[in-house]
Parts: C-alpha cells; sequence; structure tokens
C-alpha cells in the first residue's frame, strides 16, 4: 500500500544571525530585513515524509504559506525529493497568528485532497508556538501524533510512531489519515540530490521569470520561459485566496484573535546575583525559592 | 553560511572556470540534443558549466557537513573483517549513504543508464574534494570508475543489466587485476578462465591480492583466458556479480586509508562474462580502466594534500610563538607558499590532463559510430590519444608525489604536536603515501611515460603555449620558460641516443623536467587573468626553474658513472 504525504513548511528568520531592526512598530516581525531559512525541525518532517515514500511508496506534496520569497524553501524541497510544491501567498495570508495560518493551511490542505498523512515541525524557530500542527489537525477532524520522532511502522490504516520527550519516550498507535508534528532528534534531513538539484533549479514562480529570463538567453521572452516550464512541470504552482474556499475574514491580521499588545525590550542585568552558601541548609532554601519561583518542581 | 568543501576552494572554482570543454560537451551531449529527451541534460554549454558547479556544491555541502566531521572516527575505527564480511567504519557507512542519496554515484554514465554523463574533468573534480574530506572512501566512490568501463566495452545486454544499478548506487565495483605474484608486472597473472561449455559461460579460478574494495557487489576482473599462455597477450577482461563462489579470506591491516578495504580475494569456479575481445584483457582494457583509475589517485593526492594545507595554515596562523604568530615568519611562510603553489600547479595538470581524456574519449565515440562531422578527426583523435598517454602516467606521478612533500611539510609546520594522533595532519600524512605507490609506483608512471617523452610527444603542445602573447608584464618568466623549454628538447634528444639502462636511470628526471615545463606553461595562462595567479607562477617557476635546469644539464652529461657504481657500492650488504 501506498501513502501519500503532505509537508508542511515554512520559511523563517534565522535566529541564530538576528541583528538590528528586525521587530516592526505594530510588534509583528519584519522578515525581508533577515537572512531566511527552512524551519529546522520541518526539515526532520520532510525526512521523515521521504522515508516513509521509501519504504511503502506514494506521493509527497511540500505545502507552505508565506510572502512570494518562500518559494526558495520550496526549491529546496525539490532538490531533497518533494514530488510537488504549493505556495501560498497573498497580501490577505499577511499577519496571520496560528489560528488564521491553521486555517488557512487547512483549506489547502482540503483543496489538495487525496492524502494519507501530513507532517510538520514541531514548532517554528521564529514563533516557537508549537500550535499550528495541532492546529490543523483538529480543523480538519484528524488525529494528531505530536513530538514524533520515527515511524516504527505504518500497515493499512495504522500507523505506530514513536513520540519523544526531554523524560522518555512513547509508543503509540494511529488511524490513518492523521497529523504528525516531528522533533529535532528525528532523522536530519538527507543531503539534496544533485540530480534534482539540476532537474528544478529553474522550478519558479512567475514572479521571478523576469530574473531567469535575464540570466538565460536561450528563453527570449518570459512567455517562451513559462512554455518551457509548463512542458517540464517546472511552474511551482501558487495559490491566493481567491484559489480556496475560504471565508475572508478568517485570513490574516484580521482572522487573527492574537494581536500584539506591546513589545518590551527585556535588558537581562547580569549583576542581579546572590550568594547561596555551601551548606546543606542553603541549597535546601535555593531548591525552595526555586520551586516557590515555578523554576523548578 | 554552512561549511562548502568546493564554495570554501576558490582554486577549484576558478579551474572550473577556466575549463573550456566546448568541443567535448558539443560530441558528449550530441550538440545538446538530450535535453529534450532528459531533464538533467543541458540545453547549452553555459548550461552544462552551470550544472556542473550546482553538482560540486552538492557535493562539496556533504563532504564538510557529513563525511570530513567524521574522518578521524573512520580511520580510527577502519574497515572491519567481520564473519567472511567486510564491514565498512560506521563513519563510511554514512558517507556512502549520503553520496548516494545525492545521486553520485555512476556519475560519468550516459544519461539512457540514469547517468549525468559527466566529463572526466568533474569527475577528477569530484574525486578531489571527496579526498580532502576523508580519502579512505574516496576508493569506494573513486570505483564507480569501473561502470564507465563496463559502458566502453561491455555489450548492451550486459551494460543493460549492470549500469542502471550503478547509476541508482544500488551496486558499487571494484577493480581485481593483482596477485600475490603480479604486482607491477600485470602480465604474469595467474588467475585461471576456461569456458564451461555445458553451463555455456567463463568460469575462474584463482586468488587476488590487495584488492582495493574486494567486497564490492561488482568485479572487474584479469584472468588468464589462453590455457599455457605466460604473458599479457594471455589475458582477457572479465566482469562478475559475487556470490557464493566469491570469498574475501581477508583483509589487509594497514598504514593509512583505513575506512577502505583491501582485500583477498579467492574464486571458485565463478561464472564470469568476458568483456571485450579476448586477449586483450591487460594490453587494451585494464590499461584504459588504470588510466582513468590513475587520473583519480593524482586527483585524491591534491584532495588530501588541500587538507594538509588547511590544516597547517590555520595551525601557523594561531600557533604564537617568539610574540608571533609562526605564519609570519619567513621560514614557515616560505613552506605555506610553496605548498600552495604545488597545489595550484597540480590541479591545473589534472585539468588539462583530464581535457584531453575528455576529448580522446569523445572522438574515440564518433569514431566508433563513423561518424563523418569532424573532417579531421583521425589526426585529433592521434593527437589526444597521444598526450592522453603521456600526460596521465605524468600527472599521476606529479600529483601523488607532491601529496607526499605537501602532508610532509604540513606536519613539519606542526611541530612536534603534528607528529601526535590528536592533530589531523598524523592521519593525512599517512593516507597520503599510498597516493604513489597503488594504481602503479611512481617509477611505473616514468615508465609508461618515458616512451613518449623521448618520442616528444608534448612538443606541439609546448610550442602552441609559447606562441601565445603573454604581455609585457610576464616577459622575462616567458623567456625563462623557453629556454627551459629548449633546455627539455635537447635533454629528450640526448637521453634519446643513450642505452637503454642509461635512459631508465635518467628518466625520473626528464619526467621532472616535462611535469615542471607543462605546469609552468599552464601556470603562465592562468597569470593573465589575476595578479594572484601572476604571483602563483611567478612563486613557482622561481622556486623550481634553477633546479629544473640543473637536472637538464645533468641529463645531457648522462653517462654510466652512476650505473656502474652499482657493481662496487651495491655488490654486497654492507
Amino acid at each position: 500500500m501506498t501513502y501519500n504525504s503532505i509537508v508542511l513548511v515554512k520559511q523563517v528568520p534565522d535566529t541564530r544571525t538576528v541583528t538590528g531592526d528586525v521587530m516592526s512598530k505594530k510588534g509583528t516581525m519584519n522578515r525581508s530585513a533577515m537572512p531566511a531559512i527552512f524551519n529546522p525541525e520541518d526539515l526532520n518532517a520532510l525526512e521523515m515524509a521521504l522515508q516513509v515514500r521509501e519504504r511503502y511508496g506514494g506521493q509527497i506534496t511540500v505545502l507552505t504559506m508565506g510572502p512570494l520569497k518562500a518559494a526558495d524553501i520550496l526549491r529546496d524541497a525539490l532538490f531533497h525529493g518533494a514530488d510537488n510544491v504549493i505556495l501560498l501567498s497573498d497580501r490577505k495570508f499577511a499577519g496571520a497568528d496560528t489560528q488564521a495560518t491553521a486555517y488557512t493551511l487547512k483549506s489547502a490542505i482540503q483543496k489538495i485532497g487525496d492524502f494519507d498523512l501530513i507532517f510538520c515541525g514541531r514548532q517554528a524557530i521564529d514563533g516557537d508556538t508549537a500550535q499550528v500542527g495541532p492546529q490543523v489537525a483538529e480543523k480538519l477532524n484528524l488525529p494528531q501524533i505530536t513530538y514524533t520522532e520515527s515511524i516504527a511502522s505504518m500497515d493499512g490504516d495504522e500507523i505506530i510512531a514513536k513520540r519523544a520527550f526531554d523524560l522518555g519516550s512513547e509508543i503509540v498507535k494511529c488511524k490513518l489519515p492523521c497529523l504528525l508534528t516531528v522533533v529535532g532528534s528525528a532523522d536530519r534531513i538527507r543531503p539534496a540530490s544533485a540530480r534534482k538539484r539540476i532537474e528544478n533549479k529553474l522550478a519558479a514562480i512567475p514572479s521571478e521569470y523576469p530574473a531567469i529570463v535575464e540570466k538565460w538567453a536561450e528563453f527570449e521572452t518570459e512567455t517562451a520561459l513559462a512554455a518551457y516550464l509548463t512542458e517540464r512541470n517546472l511552474e511551482i504552482t501558487v495559490w491566493t485566496a481567491a484559489d480556496l474556499d475560504v471565508n475572508e475574514d478568517q485570513l490574516g491580521l484580521s482572522g487573527s484573535p492574537t494581536q500584539v499588545y506591546k513589545v518590551n525590550y527585556v535588558v537581562l542585568e547580569s549583576t542581579e546575583s546572590k550568594e547561596v552558601p555551601p551548606t546543606k541548609e542553603g541549597i535546601r532554601e535555593l531548591i525552595q525559592e526555586l520551586i516557590q519561583e515555578y523554576i523548578v518542581g | 553560511m554552512t561549511e562548502n568543501f568546493f564554495l570554501d576552494n576558490q582554486d577549484l572554482q576558478f579551474r572550473l572556470k577556466q575549463l573550456d570543454l566546448r568541443d567535448v560537451l558539443e560530441i558528449k551531449e550530441q550538440g545538446y540534443a538530450y535535453a529534450q529527451e532528459y531533464g538533467t541534460a543541458p540545453r547549452n554549454y553555459a548550461d552544462a558549466m552551470d550544472n556542473y558547479h550546482l553538482l560540486l556544491e552538492v557535493l562539496g555541502d556533504i563532504c564538510a557537513n557529513i563525511i570530513a566531521p567524521r574522518a578521524a572516527e573512520a580511520d580510527e575505527e577502519g574497515a572491519q573483517f567481520i564473519d567472511g564480511e567486510v564491514e565498512y567504519a560506521a563513519a563510511t557507512q554514512e558517507a556512502i549513504l549520503a553520496l548516494k542519496q545525492a545521486d553520485l554515484f555512476g556519475a560519468m554514465l550516459p544519461w539512457k543508464y540514469g547517468g549525468l554523463n559527466l566529463p572526466e574533468t568533474i569527475y577528477q573534480m569530484m574525486i578531489d574534494i571527496v579526498s580532502r574530506a576523508e580519502s579512505g572512501v574516496m576508493t569506494v566512490f573513486g570505483l564507480q570508475e569501473i561502470a564507465s568501463t563496463i559502458n566502453e566495452h561491455a555489450d548492451d545486454e550486459t551494460k543493460d543489466y549492470f549500469l542502471p544499478r550503478f547509476a541508482r548506487g544500488e551496486v558499487n565495483g571494484a577493480m581485481v587485476l593483482t596477485e600475490p605474484d603480479a604486482g607491477s608486472d600485470l602480465g604474469s597473472v595467474q588467475t585461471r578462465a576456461f569456458f564451461d561449455e555445458e553451463a555455456g559461460t567463463w568460469r575462474l579460478n584463482g586468488v587476488k591480492r590487495f584488492i582495493t574494495n574486494g567486497n564490492a557487489d561488482v568485479h572487474l576482473i584479469l584472468a588468464r583466458s589462453e590455457a599455457g599462455s605466460r604473458d599479457a597477450r594471455g589475458l582477457s577482461l572479465f566482469l562478475l556479480e559475487r556470490d557464493e563462489t566469491v570469498r574475501i579470506r581477508r583483509i589487509e591491516s594497514k598504514l593509512g586509508i583505513h575506512a577502505s578495504p583491501t582485500c583477498e580475494v579467492q574464486y571458485d569456479n565463478t561464472p564470469a562474462i568476458m568483456i571485450g575481445k579476448q586477449r586483450f584483457g591487460l594490453i587494451r582494457y585494464s590499461m584504459a580502466l588504470m588510466n582513468g583509475a590513475r587520473l583519480a589517485v593524482g586527483a585524491q593526492a591534491i584532495g588530501i594534500a588541500e587538507a594538509a594545507y588547511r590544516e597547517a595554515y590555520s595551525y601557523a596562523h594561531q600557533r604564537i610563538q617568539f610574540n608571533q604568530p609562526i605564519a609570519k615568519l619567513p621560514a614557515v611562510s616560505r613552506m605555506l607558499l610553496s605548498m600552495r603553489a604545488e597545489i595550484e600547479a597540480s590541479r591545473a595538470l589534472v585539468c588539462e590532463t583530464g581535457i584531453w581524456v575528455d576529448r580522446l574519449k569523445a572522438y574515440e565515440h564518433l569514431q566508433s559510430q563513423r561518424d563523418k562531422s569532424i573532417p579531421d578527426l583521425r589526426q585529433k583523435l592521434k593527437e589526444a590519444s597521444n598526450l592522453a598517454d603521456v600526460l596521465t602516467p605524468l600527472t599521476k606521478y606529479y600529483a601523488s608525489e607532491m601529496g607526499n612533500r605537501v602532508c610532509y611539510v604540513a606536519m613539519q609546520i606542526h611541530g612536534g604536536v603534528g607528529y601526535m594522533n590528536e592533530f589531523n595532519i598524523e592521519r593525512l600524512c599517512r593516507d597520503v603515501r599510498v597516493t604513489n605507490i597503488y594504481e602503479g609506483t611512481s617509477q611505473l608512471q616514468i615508465v609508461a611515460a618515458i616512451g613518449k617523452l623521448l618520442g616528444h610527444a608534448l612538443d606541439d603542445l609546448l610550442d602552441k603555449w609559447a606562441a601565445v602573447d603573454y604581455g609585457s608584464a610576464l616577459d622575462s618568466l616567458k623567456k625563462q620558460l623557453a629556454e627551459t623549454t629548449m633546455l627539455f628538447k635537447k635533454a629528450t634528444d640526448a637521453l634519446k641516443e643513450k642505452e637503454s639502462d642509461i635512459i631508465d636511470f635518467y628518466a625520473a628526471d626528464l619526467a621532472d623536467i616535462a611535469s615542471f615545463v607543462v605546469i609552468s606553461w599552464l601556470l603562465l595562462q592562468d597569470a593573465l587573468v589575476s595578479q594572484r595567479r601572476a604571483d602563483i607562477a611567478r612563486v613557482y617557476i622561481g622556486e623550481h626553474v634553477s633546479k629544473i635546469n640543473a637536472l637538464g644539464t645533468s641529463i645531457m652529461k648522462a653517462d654510466k658513472t652512476a650505473l656502474l657504481a652499482r657493481e662496487t657500492i651495491l655488490a654486497e650488504q654492507f
């Protein structure tokens, strides 16, 4: 039996290289000012989908919502072996919180239709909410396995997977179709394939055509390029709000109950310190204080 | 930015940019008609070069981030022999899997078998990059070369059966030539092949030794098909897939490249397919196979040298003595300069040789297709064949000796700590040592090159390069080179007149001069591109020219004095 997968991915600012004014006055992020990368745990999710395809067959569709620039990570997904990629991009999607995002993704998944598994990274390194995956599952009325580290087996409409936590792990069985959120300790993404890297190098969305035509003189016009890309299935599908069966009030900023009220700049004072005497009594007091402050316990 | 062994290597990127493969690719890609049929085939020359860049980028990423970080581990664990089977070190297994997932096995195979139809020059760049990361796994990766031999010489049925599996990375290969009593002298191979009339197949019996990756799934093996014969003309080439009749008897414990299993293999009535024409096993096919492998070993030595240079460079900049980084000491900076120049010089040589091998293969293909589109094909084929024949052994000789010199000096820069296991340079010194031994020792490369050298095989090429206008800034270098080139030609004529044992005695000197002359002209052409390249040419030529001239003079005066001294000095054990 083969299994079709949808992998939800996100282009995120590389929080390892945050600099300068990346926060707008409204409290949202100015994404164009930061280097953008494939969200790390989404790569683990993609690898898990690739392994399922390797073992059982099926198709992998990678879906992302974001600005047009997010086409970069979709190309990356193709280089690693995805069969199809779809970009959800529309001004109406902008400013979405986890609920509006989950609503949009859910609508796109319904449009894709045929799937057995949905994979996503546990959380994105920009928002760190870990909410989108579970919300998508709820909206689709699907069971979900969060914190998935590996898939033990799949048989008919049943999956057995391992969930990993700080203090241990859990083996669970679940009916398909279902959604899995994948943790960073799962297998890391395989290298890009040289063959697919070459084959898909021109995969593009229409807004990227002018740059391609300028670089590759053999495509005299954008129309000629478009024809070439269509013939080779290299057009990256872009869906806007109009392509989805959605209630526009539930999209983007207007569909987001979460509003950033205020952003505080926290300066950590390294001078704050307290000396604990190295006695049993001292340590006991320290532990009690940590428990009272809800830091441990 | 994540590390990448291609993108951080400006010399390799420069070489790729300088490559002119137009004529080769026009033939190899059939005027770029393959692009209609295969999604990965290039639409034109610029597209092809861009593809090669992308491919090397993918490889550079794997090598820097997956293979190199576990190189010391691969060396320490090494390939193991357990219950009659070879097991690669865990790090090597991961490396092989990554290269397979990246679709980099079978890269030189034609499109129709699922390959990437790569030219030899690009393949050698891949070997360079892999070897910098871990030179043991390079032997597993590099043995995809045998798939190319199958492609060039086997019949269609055999190719259809084997090659797609090579391209998918499902099988790997071994080149099985050496025996306990047939090393450099392969003509005395004793493994027997007989035709089993009943089963309608050839069968092999015998023991092969020092077989790199002898645990591979597919073996290309040299065996004696003519019962009673004793020389090379009784040998044919066979292809077999390992089954229960093939037994790995042991693997060697050795100085370096621990990740690469060196096997002793026994064949017991093993069924095999004959490749190509009977009795041409050694003289035609194995030689062609070895020539490819020789170039790859040259590239391997360069990759190891690159790693060694980088270790030495960073150590020399970190190590403070006498209140300054030792890199600032003239004695140390001289060593670094010399290493850098030698590495870049060798890369230029490998590329030049690679292009001639590519041309040779392209022209041979046209000839086999009876293609008349190139009017002077016969002449072009002869030129490419001549140059590939002389440059291949010269390159293997030069690059592998260079790799050893560079690793030696790199350890010297490290001082005492370099001798310790904790530093990578110790491993690199062990690994590089095999490069001027296997696939034919340096001495054997000289034997392979000397005939052509004495026949002035390089003259036309050298004359062509000498006729280029290098501009006034490079005039004095050009003049120096022209004089050394003249001396090379004179020394060649002088040596040619000598008795054969004197020729053999001085052959290494002539090979040294030839390598220097070829490389220097290549560097002079590079010097036209940038100031840095001009400086590399100056450093390289400046360091070698007077020594090379001295060698020339000594060849001119060559006599039997030293040879005769054998009778007194080596007559008995002192």
